[in-house]
């Protein structure tokens, strides 16, 4: 893949309706959680949608992905169908992990999307050794590695960051920088909050993005992932974004101020290259409408699809908590 | 035919040979973990290999169990077969998250899409003065958690095979190799070419008393048999091998002979995986008893350096035998 972006009509159009996907998919989320349709936990990632979907444009099929609990965009993005997505909501068989994993739990063989990962730095050990593996296999894929700002708290994001650096592991650590841990802002649990910098530390590269820019995102990530297939050194891509709704659905969001989340929501990701792609001329009457009718008939047939699965048999309770075989 | 001699070894060199031979036969295996490459392991079981085999599949990693432990989570989801070596368990806390929430819960989670294919190693135990903090005996806590495989070998020839059935198990198998069986010298009889994996073995048989055991506390318990055998007392010495999945038909087979048991763990009493085998005992065999159930524990201390509290605080061949004599021969 280049590293030039050419922001055309068409390109302009397919970054606007991943983002758009994402957007209405989790709003349709959101109302489902109130309609008690979904339980458990549910983080939306309304805001942060930029950063995925830049990111995945840098991304073959033969790469892998480990997402965080806030991980619908991201998986979306890496093109898990978002009718296995619903049902896996939903906790029906016919979802991605036949309901077991439910929304923080995503997995995709067959995309290598490798979750899905509630314990926060848990999966950046995981990127690594995938990244090994596919070295030692001889197969030049990266792997995409999410994590929050939150994560860089962990002794595990110092650890791996350590070895993908001494081990040339061609990870790209993708920090999503929403400012927040849950309800803790990130000068009260860093002493250097520019997440970026920490990667001097290991002698790896990095820098910080416009993480509302799917473009500016698309930019770094796509010199970022060839630069690691020349060379296998892995890098550190800070997105600056934000989440627009509360942590979880159990968030009353008394940490921080309406005019804030109001300031980014200016920022909007969707908007801006609406507003943008409209300026430059990329953009054409009854494009949005079309974009929005399409979305809304791909979600509706999600839920649909959801509503109609089936609840795995009870019997099948205990079937993979050992496997029989390697899948393949 | 002519069978070939048996040939005298350590259990550190079983334990050497078998990860040569694995890493020989398969290319998607390679060990990795704190010093085992230029020092030769901690407790010495990869010296040599780091030459013999190269960087690649013999590697050093930094002091980073979490990175390092999930690294291997990672390797094995994505098509190698890894050999990750945590020092001692009293480290593996420090990568219990990695264990635990990934290599335990990713294929249950993920609806079985992947499967973790990792063998983990360590030394466990007590004995030789290490104090608290390097005197752990973890592999209960493990035993604990569904979706892993326990292992500890006890004898030369499972130090020698299990780690190759561990490999070709598609979940995740952690082996225990306890520090005091590092120097014991056996034979190996090489007309054996592999072991299982899921059953436990009757090491002396007997009529009287089952003494249901593993790992370090073996033989331990063994000589406990003989001191026995002197007055009379045939004990039966079931070496478990296998912590997780327990085989409970062979611990009833053995209670429903002797109808006592006597179980030996160096594992603290409370909460124990002795407290397990006892309740699955009394679930499945109570009423073939003819005695309470016993348990010879380490004591509930941190384990202490000085010789004589340590070896006060862990089960002895007396301990052992005096707890079966108060079964077999209750004082009046």
């Amino acid at each position: 893949m280049s590293t030039k972006v050419h922001l055309d009509r068409a390109h302009g159009l397919l970054l606007l309706r991943e983002m758009l996907r994402i957007r209405r998919f989790e709003g349709k989320c959101a109302e489902l959680y109130q309609a008690q349709k979904i339980r458990g936990f549910l983080h939306l990632y309304d805001g942060q949608e930029a950063v995925s979907v830049g990111v995945m444009q840098a991304l073959g099929p033969e790469d892998a992905t480990v997402g965080t609990y806030r991980e619908h965009g991201q998986a979306i993005a890496r093109g898990v169908p978002m009718d296995l997505l619903m049902a896996e909501m939903f906790g029906k068989v016919e979802g991605c992990c036949r309901g077991r994993g439910g929304s923080m739990h995503i997995f995709d063989r067959g995309r290598r999307f490798l979750g899905g990962n509630a314990i926060v730095g848990a999966g950046m050990p995981l990127a690594l050794g995938v990244a090994l593996a596919d070295r030692m296999q001889g197969r030049k894929a990266v792997t995409a590695c999410f994590f929050g700002e939150g994560a860089a708290d962990e002794g595990e994001f110092h650890e791996s960051m350590n070895l993908a650096a001494l081990w040339r592991l061609p990870v790209l650590f993708v920090c999503e920088n929403n400012l927040y841990s849950m309800g803790t802002p990130v000068g009260i649990a860093e002493a250097e909050t520019a997440i970026w910098h920490k990667a001097a530390g290991y002698r790896m590269g990095g820098e910080a993005v416009d993480g509302m820019d799917p473009v500016a995102v698309e930019v770094a990530a796509r010199r970022a992932v060839e630069r690691m297939r020349e060379e296998g050194t892995p890098y550190l891509l800070e997105c600056r974004t934000y989440r627009f709704r509360a942590h979880s659905m159990f968030d009353a969001q008394l940490y921080r101020a309406k005019e804030e989340i109001e300031a980014w929501r200016a920022k909007d990701p969707i908007m801006r290259l609406r507003d943008w792609l409209e300026r430059a001329g990329h953009l054409h009457p009854g494009d949005m409408d079309r974009l929005e009718a399409e979305v809304e008939a791909e979600v509706a047939a999600a839920v649909a699809f959801a509503e109609a699965g089936t609840l795995e048999p009870v019997e099948d309770l205990e079937r993979f908590v050992t496997m029989d075989e390697v899948p393949r | 035919m002519s069978a070939a001699p048996a040939t005298r070894i350590t259990y550190r060199e079983a334990c050497r040979q078998a990860i040569r031979a694995a890493i020989l036969a398969d290319p998607r295996v390679f060990l990795m973990g704190e010093d085992v490459g230029r020092y030769g392991g901690c407790y010495a079981v990869s010296k040599g290999l780091l030459e013999e085999l190269g960087e690649a599949r013999i590697r050093d990693t930094p002091l980073s169990e979490s990175a390092f432990v999930g690294a291997g989570i990672g390797a094995a989801i994505a098509g190698m077969r890894p050999i990750v070596e945590v020092m001692t368990c009293n480290f593996s806390l420090l990568a219990l998250d990695q264990i635990m929430n990934n290599a335990a819960t990713i294929p249950h989670m993920s609806g079985g899409q992947f499967a973790v294919p990792l063998v983990l190693r360590m030394a466990t135990g007590a004995g030789r003065q290490l104090a608290a903090q390097h005197s752990h005996s973890l592999e209960g806590w493990f035993a604990h958690i569904p979706g892993l495989r326990i292992l500890a070998p006890a004898t030369i020839e499972d130090a020698r095979h299990m780690l190759a059935a561990a490999l070709a198990d598609p979940n995740p198998v952690l082996i225990f190799e306890h520090i005091m069986l590092y120097n014991m010298e056996g034979e190996l009889d090489p007309a054996v070419q592999g072991v299982d994996i899921a059953k436990a073995r009757i090491r002396r048989p007997g009529r009287d008393v089952t003494l249901v055991t593993y790992g370090g506390s073996l033989f331990k318990t063994l000589a406990a048999a003989e001191t026995l055998a002197g007055e009379g007392i045939e004990a039966e010495v079931i070496d478990l091998r296998v912590l997780r999945p327990l085989d409970t038909a062979a611990i009833m087979a053995s209670v429903t002979r002797t109808r006592r048991v006597v179980i030996v763990d160096e594992g603290w009493r409370s909460g124990s995986l002795s407290a397990e085998v006892a309740m699955r005992i009394v679930e499945e065999a109570f009423f073939e008893l003819d005695a309470p159930i016993r348990r010879v524990c380490s004591r509930e201390v941190p384990i202490p350096y000085a010789a004589h509290l340590e070896q006060a605080a862990l089960p002895q061949p007396e301990t052992i035998a005096a707890a079966a004599r108060g079964l077999v021969r209750p004082a009046p």
